[in-house]
């Protein structure tokens, strides 16, 4: 089975939001209608998005560290949004494990809103009716369209790559190898929620050295000190 | 958790509606087993059917608030009766309907005087359609409370609420409310039936005290499970949000934030204590005594504003996981 999900690298993301104005232009403009903005140029702006980038500060100044944080739906394997819903507006694609919401259907109860511990789910301001990430399902599944660009826009927007795009389930995907080899981990997984989008975690990039390792015992360059071959051969003599 | 009043106003008016229905039946059952004086079809039973009827039917009017927009109960309402078999909130969409047919059903057939019983029991229990409606209508009843209270008492993510102690405290705060009503109804009516449903209205206000004395023990000592650093995946004790990636709000803001002061939330939890226990208590009390007509219609009264703070409460003390990502605007 086939299971799409994203995987974002939280060592690359510098927060640019490039992903969430992308992502908003690409659904606003899409076939289910506007993901509307109420109040844009007044003080008090809102309006629908599927897509946000947090930022949280690790540490105590001056130990901190900067984490940016893309938050959108993680298209659950096991989606508490999707059986809670009276109307059967929600549900999650057979073929390829995207989490949706039809929205000729939602009454726009909000319930499933509270059985996502995420919070990725926004009730539309106009519309009324419940709207969350489609992992632009419109994109990626319309063949027209050539192949390298049947990705979501996100990912296609993000200029640092920090967001791969794959089938989770196929163990040989790029993102499978990456979440394998590069730590990557799925968010609250106390909830067993089994989120299909993971993220990968900072990553330090440290070598040990050590000072014989930069330099050779009997470097003939120290004058000043006697040499050490007098005491017979050293193992770099051998070695060499 | 914003407490949103169309879902405030449906589970209080429904209950009471539910009580006051169980309550009548529990009359009749009494007078069956010749324990109470029967009391008359028309004026008694079918007027308190009516009653009830009212507190569903406005009841129903307030769900439809809770909808995106009211025109969804005509165009898209429907289809909440299609997934009873994972959603409780559908299966309450079909409970509610279901209950209320019963409850018309039993007030016309009291209306209209069907009490000829159709069969009797060992010779001494005789049974009406009345009561066979009567009865089935209550375990609907029951089944209409649980179906409210496992919308709630089902999301695992409100810890506050995902608790056995949730599903006792609708059905007793609604058989509270409902007896206390049937003894203002009895009451008025001038029926001999006040100290009857006066007693049971004690019995269940004291129920409800406790289950939900113990719900707000446990919810002042909840450990969640979430924190900070599962919600992001970061090791570290000390993690701050420092933007929530905009600065308007979103429904993310709206939805799962109370916005009121601690003050606020603790006077509306002292409110609803003597609103809902203490003052109907002490007038139910005062009534049995004094033989008021008044005194159980205000307790009633009292007791209903209680239960509207009480719901509020209840929203507002629960703590969404999701608000982990939403502290700091930015």
């Amino acid at each position: 089975m086939t299971q799409l999900a994203l995987v974002i690298d939280l060592n690359v993301c510098v927060g640019c939001h490039a992903c969430v104005t992308s992502c908003k232009e690409w659904n606003t403009s899409g076939i289910a209608g506007p993901m509307v903005d109420h109040r844009p140029y007044d003080p008090d702006p809102t309006g629908t998005f599927f897509n946000r980038v947090q930022m949280f500060e690790v540490g105590e100044y001056p130990n901190t560290e900067t984490v940016h944080f893309p938050k959108s739906c993680l298209h659950c394997e096991e989606p508490p949004c999707v059986p809670v819903c009276p109307t059967g507006a929600s549900y999650k694609r057979e073929d390829n494990g995207v989490v949706l919401v039809d929205y000729d259907k939602c009454i726009g109860c909000k319930y499933c809103s509270w059985a996502c511990p995420y919070g990725v789910r926004e009730l539309d301001e106009q519309q009324k009716v419940m709207k969350k990430c489609t992992l632009c399902i419109d994109r990626i599944t319309d063949e027209r369209l050539p192949e390298n660009e049947r990705q979501p826009a996100c990912v296609l927007a993000c200029p640092t790559n920090a967001r791969l795009y794959g089938d989770v389930h196929d163990p040989e995907s790029e993102v499978s190898v990456t979440i394998r080899e590069n730590g990557g981990y799925q968010l609250m997984p106390e909830w067993g929620t089994k989120p299909a989008n993971h993220y990968l975690p900072r990553r330090k990039t440290r070598i040990q050295i050590f000072d014989d390792e930069l330099e050779r015992a009997d470097n003939p360059l120290k004058k000043e000190a006697p040499l050490p071959a007098a005491e017979g051969e050293t193992l770099d003599d051998v070695a060499y | 958790m914003h407490p949103a009043f169309s879902v405030i106003f449906l589970t209080t008016l429904i209950g009471a509606g539910q009580g006051l229905f169980m309550a009548l039946v529990t009359g009749q059952v009494y007078s069956v087993a010749q324990l109470l004086e029967p009391q008359d079809s028309l004026s008694f039973y079918a007027m308190g059917s009516a009653l009830a009827m009212v507190l569903l039917g406005l009841g129903l009017v307030a769900a439809v608030f809770h909808l995106g927009k009211p025109s969804y109960f005509f165009t898209r309402a429907w289809r909440g009766m299609s997934q009873w078999r994972t959603s409780w909130l559908s299966r309450e969409l079909i409970a509610l309907p279901a209950f209320m047919l019963l409850v018309v059903l039993y007030g016309l057939a009291h209306f209209a005087g069907l009490t000829e019983p159709l069969f009797v029991i060992k010779g001494v229990v005789p049974v009406d359609i009345t009561l066979l409606l009567g009865l089935v209508g209550a375990l609907f009843s029951i089944v209409l409370f649980v179906c409210t209270a496992m919308i709630y008492a089902s999301v695992r993510f409100l810890q506050e609420w995902h608790s056995p102690l949730t599903v006792a405290n609708f059905i007793l705060f609604g058989l509270a409310s409902g007896f206390t009503l049937a003894a203002a109804f009895s009451a008025w009516n001038g029926v001999a039936l006040v100290g009857f449903f006066g007693v049971w209205a004690v019995i269940f206000t004291v129920l409800v005290a406790i289950t939900r004395g113990f719900s707000m023990y446990r919810n002042g000592r909840i450990k969640h499970k979430s924190t900070l650093q599962t919600a992001i995946g970061v090791r570290h004790t000390k993690i701050k949000q420092r933007s929530m990636g905009f600065m308007g709000g979103s429904f993310n803001t709206r939805e799962f934030f109370h916005g009121a002061g601690e003050g606020t939330v603790g006077f509306i939890r002292l409110f609803f204590i003597i609103g809902v226990f203490v003052i109907p208590l002490t007038l139910l009390g005062a009534a049995n005594v004094l033989q008021s007509a008044y005194l159980p219609l205000l307790a009633f009264v009292a007791q209903y504003v209680g239960l509207l703070a009480e719901r509020w409460y209840f929203f507002a003390e629960a703590k969404h996981p999701q608000n982990l990502y939403y502290q700091t605007v930015g």
